[in-house]
């Protein structure tokens, strides 16, 4: 199949969709590959770079469109390249369906199959072509360092001989892939990291991470990981509880960075004006939120404003495409990785199979009609959180029940074996003489006593058990000194040899088995 | 000493004993539990020795000192790593002396039967109790005489053989004559008919015969027991030598003979029948010998050993946080004990957490690596157990393994053909990183292929496992 790149039309998108990596990836699998002169550029990839890859150039958008059979973009596409879609022509760009429904319908009236990257459903065989992961990767990453090129201190602390330098407190906001990497580059630059979420079942990744995870002290009344590792809206006194806690942190904190996004609606408000008003001047607020309204009260879409008390708030909404080299790679390679699930045969064919949960959950629009939203996957995404102690709560009644029947069933084998056992020691009872019977009832008890006994005996100490009953089995020495005052030199002989190696197991035994317990010893 | 004073004495010996194997249940106990079984032992002999009716003190006293000098003197010499066969052949003495003691109470029935009534009445001691005998009480001696001398006699050769497998001086592997469990069930029967032949008087070589026969039994027994199987064959053996006691407690009329016999069988076969429980295997087909002639698994491994060098188990091991030792036979046959202990203090002192693992079937006595450890001064309390453990393993950096083989075979899991299907093992598998320390590319006791050295997660650290230990030893 020929795949091709046009230039991203969208104001300030550095980014492109095919790297000249990419497409000798792509044509390993059998395709051909095509890219709109000069699409790389912003990113640093020139045509000369491309062609050397074996793809080839083709001067117009317009003539791209024409004759490639999938187009690859970033962002989604505007209504002139939604018109120039044709039938059966496949996009694979960001999408966004359920923001844009006119687009959808616009495609879906062209024919073309749309395949949404920002729809791979998180399960962990689409984790290489999650583009949601590996932009928001890349903001995290980024708003570190726009944070950080807009604070006026260090991250680390310092102690020079010019004077100390406090480390600078990063506060994240929103544990997803963006939070977690924006932990791990202020950790790493050296600054004292914190971080919320609303899951607390990321605490363990957050601390992973290096950050210290800021706890509430409150019951979790929905599991997050329900929805597909994303958070759905809290309740109102979770929010008080939140905002409180925030309140607290506002006047410690340097630097906070908000990545709370809820899928499909827009973002909620975490970081209000009075919080804003409570930082020290020269603070910084990255909103990665931005282009969903932002987190913060006063963020701006796509600006960085400086608040009154000399806050900077930093609305960027386009912290991939600031890293075009980067998001470019990676962004490539999700692409790369979908059209390969689409090329199940290596052979350059496009099989579009609707029964694969990835393919059918990033398809939009396929053969005129809209497959837009998709059916829940097969594969839960995250496993659930373990709930703590669930065992069945039976009702007392049932409980009740139950442990009668276990104690009638226990009573009725003990009471058979005590009957059968009762009854043999009757028959025998009744032929043996009384001196056997006393010694037998000796016998069962000692059986009985050895039974209970032995059960509590560590694992650890079997060896030292041996040795000790092997040492005790030595007891026979007393039927050998019985005997050895017999008249019958024969039966002295056999006594006297017997009491030499009973008394060896005897006492080698015991000394030993006290060797081997004197090194037992605790730490 | 009266015979009242002796009963009391033998009541308190009884109930030390008791106390004894109870106080195991804990290390710091169990310190003091064995002075429990040395001073009912110390009581025992002692009252017997000067009760009513004994003879020749001489002879005891002789006996009674090479005895304690030979025994004291084995137990000073012993390595740990050799316990296994120590106690194998400390099982064997008692079983000897089972059945040279049944055939001195023949002896001295037939002696006595013998005898005319005037010179009956004479007698003292163990003489003097068969004197007093009724028709009905012979026929019942005569039956714990056979028992005793049969039990003992299997005893004494199934530890003989037991032992010469743990030391290596027999092959270790099952092996069983043409005939196998027929040949057994058949000399089991020749000895029963032997037995019938000998309750209705036909003399004493009926007894012997049947002492010939037994002693076959126990050697073609433990035979045919494979070096896996080693430690509920000893177990096991300490039971039979117990119920011999108590056979032998029966015949002569000493209850405490009887109790401790008692106890001495019943906690060996709980012991067995716990291991078997460990090991998922039917305690009939243990004792029987029916294990471990099985060869090779049905299922094919595909990938191949890595082997590692020093560095980079070291890397791996200055990385990890979290450590947890597998120790094996290969441990204990390398005297690697003292290595491991060293490198585990040089591992705890650079702040990582290292714990051991065992296996309860690890080595070839129940508790072996325990006794091991605590000999090189591993701290008790980093040792666990395998339930204690195996949820641990998914979260742990780096598993060493240490000459155990069949206890961390994932096959035990995976493969429901293989002979171990279903036997708990230690899930080492899924640790990030697993290291085996091995000789070379065989098989383990039970001779199965081991599934585990071909994961991706594991090399293997080829090398007598002292020498690779003390190798990470100096380089860490």
């Amino acid at each position: 199949m020929k795949i091709g790149a046009p230039k991203e039309t969208f104001e300030g998108e550095a980014r492109v969709a095919m790297t000249p990596d990419s497409a000798l990836q792509l044509q390993k699998i059998g395709h051909t590959c095509f890219i709109e002169a000069g699409a790389g550029l912003a990113a640093g990839f020139t045509d000369a770079a491309y062609e050397a890859a074996g793809v080839t150039l083709v001067n117009t958008a317009a003539d791209l469109f024409e004759q490639v059979d999938v187009v690859v973009k970033v962002r989604p596409p505007s209504t002139t390249e939604a018109g120039q879609l044709r039938n059966a022509q496949t996009l694979i760009s960001l999408f966004y369906p359920a923001q844009s429904t006119d687009l959808l319908e616009l495609c879906r009236h062209q024919g073309a199959t749309v395949i949404a990257m920002d729809m791979v459903p998180r399960i962990s065989r689409a984790q290489k072509m999650d583009a949601l992961s590996s932009m928001a990767n890349i903001a995290g990453y980024r708003a570190v360092i726009e944070a950080g090129n807009n604070f006026g201190r260090f991250f680390t602390g310092q102690i020079t001989a010019a004077g100390k330098v406090p480390p600078a407190k990063v506060l994240v906001i929103g544990a997803g892939v963006a939070g977690l990497a924006a932990i791990g580059t202020a950790t790493s630059l050296g600054a004292i990291t914190y971080a919320f979420d609303v899951r607390p079942e990321v605490a363990e990744q957050i601390e992973s991470m290096g950050a210290q995870f800021v706890y509430l002290e409150f019951e979790p009344t929905q599991d997050g990981a329900a929805t597909g590792g994303y958070a759905a809206p809290s309740s109102p006194e979770f929010r008080e509880k939140q905002l409180a806690r925030f309140r607290e942190l506002a006047p410690e904190v340097d630097i906070v960075i908000t990545t709370a996004l809820i899928p499909g609606r827009p973002a909620p408000k975490l970081w209000l004006e009075d919080m804003v008003q409570a930082m020290k001047p020269g603070s910084v607020i990255v909103d990665l939120a931005a282009e969903r309204g932002g987190n913060c009260d006063l963020t701006v879409q796509d600006q960085k404003v400086v608040t009154d008390n000399g806050v900077t708030i930093i609305g960027y909404t386009d912290f991939p495409s600031r890293m075009a080299a980067q998001a470019s790679t990676l962004y490539s390679n999700n692409i790369r990785h979908f059209l390969a699930d689409l090329t199940p045969k290596k052979d350059g064919v496009i099989v579009h199979n609707m029964e694969d949960d990835v393919i059918r959950g990033a398809t939009v629009t396929h053969e005129g009609a809209i497959t837009y939203p998709p059916p829940p996957p097969k594969v839960q995404a995250i496993s659930a959180a373990q709930p703590k102690e669930k065992p069945k709560e039976l009702t007392p009644a049932e409980k009740r029940a139950q442990e009668a029947a276990a104690f009638r069933s226990q009573t009725r084998t003990q009471v058979g074996l005590l009957a059968l056992g009762g009854l043999l020691i009757a028959l025998v009872g009744a032929y043996a003489p009384a001196s056997f019977m006393s010694h037998l009832i000796v016998f069962a008890l000692a059986c009985f006593v050895g039974f209970q006994v032995i059960w509590n005996v560590s694992h650890s100490l079997h060896t030292p058990l041996m040795a000790v009953t092997n040492a005790i089995s030595g007891i026979i020495v007393l039927g050998a000194l019985l005997q050895v005052g017999s008249g019958n030199w024969l039966v002295v002989s056999l006594a006297a040899v017997s009491i030499l190696i009973a008394t060896i197991n005897l006492v080698g035994g015991f000394l030993v088995t006290r060797r081997m317990l004197a090194m037992f010893q605790k730490s | 000493m009266s015979f009242g004073i002796i009963s009391a004495v033998y009541l308190a010996a009884a109930i030390l004993f008791i106390l004894s194997l109870g106080g195991l249940s804990g290390q710091e106990s169990a310190k003091r539990a064995v002075w429990y079984g040395i001073a009912g032992m110390g009581l025992a002999v002692g009252a017997t020795v000067f009760g009513p009716g004994i003879g020749s003190y001489a002879v005891i006293a002789v006996m009674l000192v090479v005895g304690s000098v030979i025994g004291w003197y084995v137990a000073k010499r012993v390595e740990m790593t050799q316990m296994p066969q120590l106690v194998a052949a400390l099982h064997s003495f008692v079983g000897l002396a089972a059945v040279f003691i049944g055939f001195n109470a023949d002896l001295e029935l037939g002696r006595v039967v013998a005898l005319d009534e005037a010179s009956r009445g004479a007698l003292t001691g163990f003489a003097g109790v068969l004197a007093h005998k009724s028709g009905a009480e012979i026929a019942i001696l005569r039956v714990e005489v056979f028992l005793g001398v049969f039990i003992g006699a299997v005893t004494f050769t199934g530890s003989v053989v037991a032992f010469g497998k743990l030391a290596g001086k027999v092959d270790g592997k099952a092996r069983k004559l043409p005939g196998g469990h027929a040949l057994n069930a058949g000399a089991a029967l020749l000895s029963l008919v032997l037995g019938l032949l000998y309750f209705n008087d036909f003399g004493i070589w009926t007894l012997v015969l049947m002492t010939a026969l037994a002693f076959f039994i126990g050697y073609h027994l433990i035979m045919g027991i494979g070096g896996a199987d080693m430690p509920v064959v000893v177990s096991m053996l300490n039971s039979y030598s117990g119920w011999a006691a108590a056979a032998i407690g029966f015949t002569l009329g000493n209850d405490l003979l009887i109790v401790t016999g008692a106890l001495v069988g019943s906690s060996g076969a709980i012991l067995s029948y716990i291991m078997c429980r460990a090991m998922n295997r039917s305690f009939i087909s243990v004792i029987l010998g029916g294990f471990g002639t099985t060869t090779g698994s049905t299922m094919t491994i595909t990938g191949e050993q890595i082997a590692i060098d020093v560095q980079g188990v070291v890397a791996a091991l200055e990385d990890a946080d979290s450590i947890i030792i597998v120790p094996g036979y290969g441990m204990a046959v390398a005297q690697a004990q003292q290595s491991v202990s060293e490198l585990t203090r040089k591992l705890r002192a650079r702040g990582k957490e290292v714990r051991f693992a065992i296996h309860p079937v690890a080595g070839r006595l129940p508790g072996h690596m325990n006794v091991l450890l605590a000999e090189a001064k591993v701290p008790y309390d980093l040792v666990l157990e395998m339930d204690e453990i195996n949820e641990d393993f998914p979260s742990t950096d780096v598993v060493i393994v240490i000459g155990s083989n069949d206890i961390v075979n994932p096959a035990a899991q995976e493969d429901p053909t293989s002979p171990i299907a279903g036997m708990p093992v230690l899930e080492v598998w899924k640790a990030k990183q697993v290291f085996v320390s091995k000789r070379g590319q065989g098989t383990g006791y039970s001779g199965i292929e081991n599934p585990l050295f071909y994961k991706e997660n594991t090399s293997m650290f080829y090398g007598d496992a002292k020498a690779s230990i003390d190798q990470l030893v100096q380089a860490i």
